[in-house]
């Protein structure tokens, strides 16, 4: 971990204390572990940051960590144009509370990526202005990206027309 | 019962003629018989009404399967909302129940205008998760030919955006240019479009000098030609007029949608990872990062114009810097081995069958390198737990985060704008669907 995240996790340690719950750093992806509480809070600290500010918000994804408690991620990207630096957030949930803060009033962009998160993995977004399925149809009762969902698909899922 | 006015006549017979007004009992009469005539005559203006038009998903100037639905006040663009998922195959899906080797084939179908960039990003997040470097030789030969795909790509979104908005004949000038790249992947690789060139440590095989050549001579005769097409268009009244003012966005606005590429550097911000977070060989390299300050479709497609004369000149540099030696890793457990000692050695034929059949195993952990692709920030998000497939494979793709920004782009523009603005975004909806 370089001098700039090194900074930077410090400061949403002095901010943010016990919500900082993990900081990883491997081949220098630095990925900090937040409470889903503080996680718009982080965002806009990352955006508007004085010694090394991340005005680009590059992604936001959901994983499945098909564990007992937890079971889903959500990890942020951010890049800073300044420092050429990357730092990942991310935010665990439970399967049956999978609800996390939308981070759209901070950064705008997150609005597609979250529908994906949204669409793929099943994690809703709390305050989402549109949180529609972005590559599923809207009636489509599964989450494709879950580990529980076979590989070949549910048959019958997707209506097909009927042949004439 | 029929009321005394039913007629003009009854009405005009008394009162009119002999210039007295009807009774009053007439007179109310006469209203309610007007006022149970049917009233639903009403003139709408219809530019007060809004219309919803949806284009596509087929149409011919969305670059594919996209569709946009959009609001209409007369033919001015009050709302655009893009839908996508017309494309979706699922390669996230994919990827987790393959091994990194096999998944290298469905990169090419990503971003099917380049695929070699996609066989870069993916397989350098791959040896960056395996903590593996690829030998100088394989680096040069993949930042050479992934300019060349730049180009390639540039080409298209060159032709097809000078098409949309009129000019057909560039379009057939940009594709026959694009059919001699074509030739010198079919020539290196063995494939035009489906490349699948890079593999884990290093390339599927070497660039002959025949190939350099191939190269050489296309280059040579490559500005001559862009020039050409640019001569088309650069003072062309139509394309200019329809093409400046259009699709403005302000950098802290590309930023905050998420633009990257070539569309973000129209808006001003130099933003391009090949400076910013080198990878493959282009520390070595000289060359410019080309931003335009204007922030419209113009600026965009010269920005593209330009990037298309840098590739040329560090593709130049790469062939005189190109150093021999072999193009794969000394990483036995993790490169596959050639065949010919796989057929005649104990141990490569050992490593080959574990590769094959169970993948190389990397470390646990989350890792992510991203590449500038010709869309923009091309990133590949790998979690891992040590098995020989991925655990989780995210891929960023750019024309996804490109057409996020395309409502704000749209908005207040006229309805044939679209052409304009949404060629000048270029993207590509293999990409963006996954």
């Amino acid at each position: 971990m370089n001098l700039h995240l090194e900074q930077l996790v410090n400061t949403l340690r002095e901010r943010f204390g016990d919500a900082v719950e993990d900081v990883v750093d491997f081949r220098d992806d630095v990925i900090v572990t937040v409470h889903r509480d503080i996680i718009v809070e982080a965002a806009t600290l990352l955006r508007d940051n004085p010694e090394c500010p991340f005005p680009l918000c590059e992604d936001v994804f959901g994983i499945d960590a098909f564990t007992e408690k937890k079971r889903f991620e959500v990890n942020y990207r951010f890049f800073s144009l300044e420092k050429n630096e990357r730092v990942h957030l991310k935010v665990r949930v439970d399967e049956d509370d999978a609800v996390v803060p939308s981070i759209t009033d901070v950064f705008p962009c997150a609005g597609w990526y979250e529908r994906e998160a949204w669409d793929m993995i099943g994690v809703t977004f709390s305050g989402h202005p549109d949180l529609r399925r972005i590559y599923m149809p809207e009636d489509y009762e599964y989450f494709p990206l879950r580990k529980d969902f076979p590989l070949m698909g549910v048959s019958g899922s997707i209506p097909l027309p009927k042949r004439g | 019962m029929s009321t005394p006015y039913n007629t003009t006549e009854d009405y005009f017979d008394v009162p009119v003629l002999t210039g007295q007004l009807p009774p009053k009992e007439k007179r109310t009469k006469l209203l309610q018989a007007l006022l149970d005539m049917d009233p639903d005559i009403s003139f709408d203006d219809p530019l007060e009404n809004d219309m919803i038009l949806n284009m596509g998903p087929s149409h011919p100037a969305t670059h594919g399967v996209l569709r946009i639905l959009l609001r209409l006040d007369g033919e001015t663009i009050v709302n655009a909302m893009p839908e996508l998922g017309y494309l979706h195959r699922g390669y996230e899906k994919i990827a987790e129940n393959e091994t990194y080797h096999e998944f290298i084939t469905h990169t090419d179908r990503l971003d099917y205008l380049q695929p070699v960039h996609n066989n870069i990003g993916f397989i350098l997040a791959v040896e960056k998760l395996l903590g593996i470097e690829a030998p100088p030789r394989a680096q040069y030969i993949r930042t050479m030919l992934g300019e060349l795909a730049r180009i390639s790509s540039h080409l298209v979104a060159f032709g097809v955006m000078a098409m949309d908005v009129g000019a057909m004949t560039l379009l057939l000038w940009c594709f026959r240019e694009r059919e001699k790249i074509h030739d010198i992947f079919d020539l290196v690789i063995g494939a035009r479009f489906t490349t699948s060139y890079t593999r884990i440590g290093g390339l599927s095989q070497d660039i002959t000098d025949e190939g350099l050549h191939a190269i050489r001579a296309f280059l040579e005769q490559f500005p001559e030609r862009l020039n050409e097409g640019e001569r088309l268009l650069n003072r062309n009244r139509i394309f200019v007029d329809r093409c400046r003012g259009t699709g403005v966005i302000s950098g802290e606005q590309a930023l905050a949608w998420g633009l990257t590429g070539p569309n973000l550097r129209a808006s001003g911000v130099a933003l391009d990872l090949r400076r910013d977070t080198p990878y493959l060989v282009y520390n070595d390299l000289d060359f410019e990062v080309i931003t335009e300050p204007e922030c419209d479709s113009l600026a965009r497609y010269y920005v593209r114009l330009r990037e298309m004369k840098e590739s040329v000149r560090m593709v130049y540099q790469c062939m005189d810097k190109i150093p021999a030696g072999s193009i794969h890793a000394h990483e036995p457990k993790k490169v596959l081995p050639r065949k010919e000692r796989i057929y005649t050695r104990m141990e490569e034929l050992i490593h080959d069958f574990m590769i094959v059949n169970f993948g190389v195993n990397p470390p646990s952990g989350e890792v992510h390198h991203a590449i500038e692709s010709s869309k923009g920030q091309l990133g590949f998000h790998i979690v891992s737990r040590g098995e020989g497939h991925p655990w989780r494979l995210k891929i960023r793709s750019p024309s996804f985060c490109n057409l996020q920004a395309l409502p704000v782009l749209l908005k207040g523009h006229m309805l044939s704008d679209i052409l304009a603005i949404l060629g000048s975004l270029d993207p590509v909806m293999g990409e963006a669907d996954k």
